[in-house]
């Protein structure tokens, strides 16, 4: 088919000029040291005004992480990463702890700006529906720049802070949950963002609470040889309810930049978070030379009975993403769902999928994970379902397919289905496929292009997934994938 | 209007066009009979432009426009229509996002100003409610689980609304039950025009008896090997392909 | 972690010992024999951190390693041959293999069938016959470390050359008899030449009561427009610890159909390495387990579409009674030029009792965008509407689950075409039903 053969080398040609977030800010920055030792950890924590036992938790972790090794089980490779070679904090000089916007520095503002991230409450409330509002921690390199409406969410007894802030007013609260849903050894990224992170937001939604309105976190890695290691916390009290998007930016660099997150979600009793992100992180040139590292831990626990968590990802940015968003089903009748959609082109490799574990009795699952590979790129959906003895009544269903846009990009499914209780019922399916000759034909002979019928192609495919988003990101996620498959799509 | 000459076609090496010629005038509609096989659908898809066809030699042309020179889309914006024998499903895709991106895309293709959501609601919802469409269903993915009559409707839905010059209706009568078999012929009958041709592709008298054809030709391995006026449908439906059978055996 | 060398473990140094012991005296110059035993050697019995080996753990499975047997006697040999049952009932050539070692005197080398050719292995070893070139026709299987244990130990076996159409199977009939515990390492090669035809029965049987650990290699090398349909039968003694593979590539224009059947054994483990080489091949690779008790059953298949145009499905269906533990791992590999490739895998699995596990691992792996491929995979309990229905019509519990348990083994099973094995299998699945009830 001559018009696909087209497709595919406009593909091939994609460029990541694409990507339009690749801009940098120049902005005066204090950095920690180059690498990673004792007294880097010590620097860091000196700069947040930590408690001593939070220092203590550092180093620990640093101990630990010393004596462990890499993971290489992903379907991803990449040359070495030199750990020493990196600044582990970098803060803009002019007040890195701001209390109010008129401190930031205006380069800042300017940034998020461009991005399109709105800062100033006042403009956020012109014009917008008040039920549409998002509160916004923005997260520049290592720290918190600004949070808005938090003085509107605490009225509503939300707590929502940047985690070094919350480290010294909530620290009872945050040493409760704090890695005990990824312990500090859970895996190599884990505990070196254990060591390590700098900043990245607190969420406490008290019992009983309904936020008010989504919050958001928009990280954004500027500095050179930087990497970025947040952490978030999110707790849901008992009966309360959240949702909370997450954003990514990076400006575009020859070297590869280390991005190695840690989430924390906590469920209590009929307690619900939703947490949908959208990674568009520098994905690198056509070349593959350049572009994110992604090494990212998320789990939510669903520690309460009746509790549900959601994790909903658009990804489309980074060289390497490694990723499982997973849920710990403890609570009985607790519920974790898993939407995703990874799109992937140029050189970038894509290992990512959900972890489900069920524990509790008649706890369910769903997991709904699309994958769209283009140009050269590598793209792998990895999960895990399990139903351990006392889990009574499991139930999951998965689904997960494939789409490969071109001959030289690979799409994998690695599946892992364990269960260990007889009520316990699963159903896992999986199709890989390229876009139907004959769906594209349709859609041309009513007078779409080439680019307009696989863009429209594409929207149905990962339409279940998109349906979960809140709607400007839903609206956002979809323009995203188009630009990614930008080429192939119009 | 179209004048096919001498269309050689094969696929897989195998030949199903074999010189076929063809003329429809502007305002006619011309219908065509065949067997099973003998390469009805294989004409309709070949003048839309579908790969997987090796064109041999010939020619299409569509007001003097060298179709065969076309890619499928543009072969739209220059109104062709192929209402399917089968239509395909696109699942996740809403019918009315389907049938707006296609609408705006020809407009653009043709220059014009693409339509404002309003507007292209008001007239998706005339066809819809002439063709007795619910509206529901506009809203499901198209063609995603609908019946086969629902399918045929959905086509000719399509049709009404992208206003095309010439329109191949390829069986559009099969699953059709009666009550629906006179909404399609009403609504095809009402977007016939001086300015507009039909090519119609059935088995059946019964849709002849609605929608009824200036012309019709029979079709036998891969050619047009007679033509006349409406009542050479009738002696069809008497005599079946009998006659054309032998003639090839000879 | 996985690059930290372990200590040998008691099986591991055994083995070691008994391959220094035994190199000298196993047929063939051993030259193979020893790369392969270096390539097992150097990362030991495979563990659950080796990821083909992720729920079958040899390290803790294989504790003690059974002495490897001799060849046994005249006498010995005819009364093993006359306990065996499995697939008694089809009339076939019958190829036996007792304790590891091909029993001449059964087969009549002057009446073979036309078209069908048959080596000794030992001998063919010691002679250095030409066939033995063909021997390990899927490169990529040398690196499974059950393979390399057999290709380190294998005393005997058969060659067999298929070079036209045969219309009477042949029947591998492996039997292990002995009251104590040893260990065998067969193999047999199997060259199907172009336009043959040759339906193989390969039937696994072993004393009760002794920890037998059997090491079979069956390969098979069948060439453009062949049709090879097999039937295997693990009805192994309910102590062993039995191993096997079978290794296929498979020319273009051809049929290869394949069934397991597992009702026997401690612990199994069957795996399935299948190249498909030339276009238009079909190919269907299905498996019907039964565990109860403790037992333990693992499936391991790897298909790789090395060429366009060619279609696999693979229908893994698994029973589990009481605490037994089942285990799937397929994987569908598609290359960048195996363009129009259609493959379909399935794993179903049902959990008949509190207890059970069932881990499944379906994998896709592709580079071909002109694809269709999926896998599915299912584990659960009986449709309780069913039984609710079948046991309102009068059915006692235990009679409408196996009705239903028949039903759902018998998707796998209808696909052998040889009628007589395909009522056998249907009488194992029964008997043991019956014996469950
Ligand atoms: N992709 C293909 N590969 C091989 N043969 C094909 C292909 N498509 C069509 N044919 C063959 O071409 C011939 C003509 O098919 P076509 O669909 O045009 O017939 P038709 O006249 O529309 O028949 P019907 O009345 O049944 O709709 C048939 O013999 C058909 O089998
Ligand atoms: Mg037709």
């Amino acid at each position: 088919m001559p018009a696909v053969q087209e497709t595919i080398d406009q593909v091939r040609l994609i460029d990541v000029d694409q990507y339009k977030y690749g801009f940098e800010t120049e902005v005066e920055m204090e950095k920690a040291p180059k690498g990673l030792s004792e007294d880097v950890i010590r620097f860091i924590s000196g700069k947040k005004g930590e408690p001593e036992w939070m220092l203590q938790w550092r180093l620990d972790a640093y101990k630990r992480w010393l004596t462990m090794k890499e993971p290489n089980w992903a379907r991803v490779s990449y040359d070495k990463i030199d750990y020493n070679d990196i600044y582990y904090y970098a803060a803009p000089k002019k007040n890195p702890a701001p209390k109010s916007l008129d401190e930031v520095d205006p380069e800042i503002l300017k940034t998020y700006e461009k991005l399109g991230i709105p800062l100033r409450e006042q403009e956020i409330l012109a014009g917008v529906e008040p039920t549409n509002r998002v509160a916004v921690d923005a997260v520049f390199d290592s720290v918190s720049v600004a949070t808005t409406f938090k003085a509107e969410l605490a009225k509503a007894g939300v707590i929502f802070m940047p985690i070094s802030e919350a480290i010294r007013e909530y620290p009872d609260l945050v040493r409760q949950y704090l890695g005990s849903v990824v312990p500090v050894t859970d895996n190599f990224f884990a505990t070196l963002n254990s060591a390590v992170f700098t900043d990245g937001s607190f969420v406490y939604i008290p019992p009983g609470v309904r936020c008010p309105m989504e919050l958001s976190t928009y990280f954004r890695i500027n500095e050179k040889n930087t990497g970025q290691f947040e952490r978030t916390l999110i707790i849901a009290d008992k009966g309360s309810y959240v949702s909370y998007l997450e954003g990514c930016t990076a400006p575009k660099r020859d070297e590869n930049q280390l991005h190695a997150a840690v989430v924390e979600l906590i469920a209590l009793d009929d307690a619900e978070i939703k947490y949908s992100t959208v990674q568009n992180w520098y994905p690198g040139d056509a070349e593959g030379r350049g572009g994110i590292y992604n090494f990212v831990t998320k789990r939510g626990d669903c520690r309460g009975r009746n509790s549900v968590i959601t994790w909903t990802q658009v990804e489309t940015g980074s060289a390497i993403t490694w990723k499982y968003p997973s849920c710990i089903l403890r609570g009985d009748n607790s519920r974790g769902e898993f939407y995703s959609i990874a799109v992937s082109n140029g050189k970038q490799q894509v290992d990512s999928g959900t972890k489900m574990i069920h524990l509790g009795k008649n706890t369910t699952s769903r997991i709904i994970s699309k994958g769209i590979a283009a140009g050269k790129s590598e793209n792998t959906y990895r999960g895990l379902v399990s139903a351990h003895r006392k889990a009574t009544g499991a139930r999951n269903f998965t689904n997960c397919d494939s789409l490969l846009i071109g001959n030289q990009c690979g799409a994998h499914t690695v599946p892992y289905i364990e269960s260990k209780n007889a009520s316990a019922v699963f159903e896992h399916e999986a199709t890989t496929s390229k876009i139907s000759e004959d769906q594209m034909f349709y859609c041309q002979q009513r007078g779409l292009s080439e680019e307009e019928a696989t863009a429209l192609i594409v929207n149905g495919f990962v339409k279940d997934v998109l349906q979960q988003l809140p709607m400007e990101f839903a609206v956002e996620a979809q323009k995203l994938i188009s630009i990614s498959l930008e080429g192939s799509v119009g | 209007m179209l004048e096919i000459k001498n269309l050689v076609v094969q696929i897989e090496d195998k030949r199903i066009l074999n010189g076929l010629n063809l003329t429809v005038n502007k305002g006619e509609v011309a219908a065509i009979m065949g067997p099973n096989g003998s390469g009805k659908s294989t004409l309709s898809y070949v003048i839309a432009g579908k790969e997987d066809y090796e064109i041999l030699d010939g020619e299409i042309l569509l007001d003097g426009q060298n179709l065969l020179e076309m890619e499928p889309d543009q072969r739209a914006s220059a109104g062709v229509f192929l209402a399917f024998q089968y239509p395909l499903e696109i699942p996740g895709v809403a019918s009315m996002t389907f049938l707006k991106a296609a609408l705006n895309a020809q407009r653009k293709a043709r220059g014009e100003e693409e339509l404002t959501t309003p507007d292209f609601i008001k007239r998706v919802n005339a066809a819809a409610q002439q063709l007795e469409i619910p509206k529901d269903m506009l809203k499901r993915a198209l063609n995603v689980g609908f019946s086969g009559g629902e399918k045929k409707r959905m086509e000719i839905l399509q049709m009404a609304l992208l206003q095309p010059s010439f329109c191949i209706l390829d069986e559009t009568d099969s699953g059709l039950d009666i009550d629906a078999l006179r909404i399609v012929s009403e609504g095809v009958n009402a977007l016939r025009s001086p300015d507009r041709a039909f090519l119609v592709i059935t088995h059946y008298q019964r849709l002849l008896n609605h929608i009824v054809p200036d012309t019709v030709h029979v079709m036998h391995a891969g050619r047009i090997v007679k033509s006349g006026g409406k009542e050479l449908a009738l002696e069809l439906e008497a005599n079946g392909y009998a006659d054309y059978r032998e003639t090839e055996a000879a | 972690m996985a690059d930290v060398t372990l200590m040998k473990t008691p099986a591991e140094t055994a083995l070691a010992q008994a391959f220094e012991s035994a190199k000298t005296t196993l047929p063939g110059t051993g030259e193979s024999r020893a790369q392969a035993f270096e390539q097992f050697n150097s990362r030991g019995l495979p563990h659950r951190r080796v990821e083909e080996f992720k729920y079958t753990d040899l390290r803790t499975l294989l504790r003690e390693v059974a002495p490897f047997a001799g060849a046994p006697s005249a006498d010995q040999a005819r009364s093993a041959l006359e306990g065996a049952k499995a697939l008694k009932g089809v009339e076939a050539l019958q190829v036996p293999f007792v304790n590891g070692h091909f029993v001449r005197d059964a087969v009549d080398f002057h009446g073979l069938p036309e078209n069908v050719e048959i080596v000794p292995m030992a001998e063919a070893l010691a002679n250095g016959h030409d066939w033995l070139a063909h021997l390990s026709p899927v490169p990529w299987a040398n690196d499974n470390p059950v393979y390399q244990l057999n290709t380190s130990f294998m005393a005997d076996g058969v060659m067999i050359r298929i070079a036209g159409p045969v219309a009477t199977p042949l029947h591998l009939r492996f039997v292990t008899a002995a009251s104590s515990a040893v260990a065998t390492a067969t193999r047999v090669l199997v060259v199907v030449e172009e336009d043959a035809s040759v339906t193989l029965l390969e039937t696994h049987e072993s004393t009760d009561g002794a920890n037998h650990q059997p090491n079979d290699v069956v390969e098979l090398i069948a060439g453009d427009r062949t049709n090879v349909q097999h039937v295997r039968v693990n009805a192994e003694g309910d102590k062993a610890l039995a191993l096997s593979t079978l290794a296929a590539k498979i020319g273009g224009d051809a049929i290869f159909n394949s069934i397991n059947v597992v009702a026997g054994a401690a612990t199994s483990r069957h795996q399935v390495f299948a190249v498909l080489n030339g276009e238009n091949t079909n190919l269907r690779v299905n498996g019907a387990t039964m565990l109860k008790g403790s037992q333990h059953g693992d499936s391991t298949l790897v298909v790789e579409h090395g060429a366009p145009h060619c279609e696999s499905r693979e229908l893994f269906k698994t029973v589990i009674d009481n605490e037994a533990t089942g285990v799937f791992q397929g994987k569908i590999i598609v290359p960048h030029h195996a363009q129009k490739t259609d493959g379909r895998m399935m794993s179903a699995a049902l959990l008949l009792e509190e207890g059970g596990s069932m881990n499944n691992k379906p994998e896709l792996e592709i580079f071909a965008d002109d694809v269709q491929c999926a896998h599915g995979a299912t584990c659960g309990q009986l449709d309780e509407d069913l039984l609710f229905y079948l046991m309102a019509r009068g059915l006692p519990k235990k009679d409408a689950e196996s009705l239903l348990v028949q039903a759902f083994l018998g998707e796998a099973l209808e696909f052998v075409e040889n009628e007589t094995a395909r009522e056998a299998l249907v009488e194992t699945v029964e008997s043991w039903l019956k014996a469950r009830a």
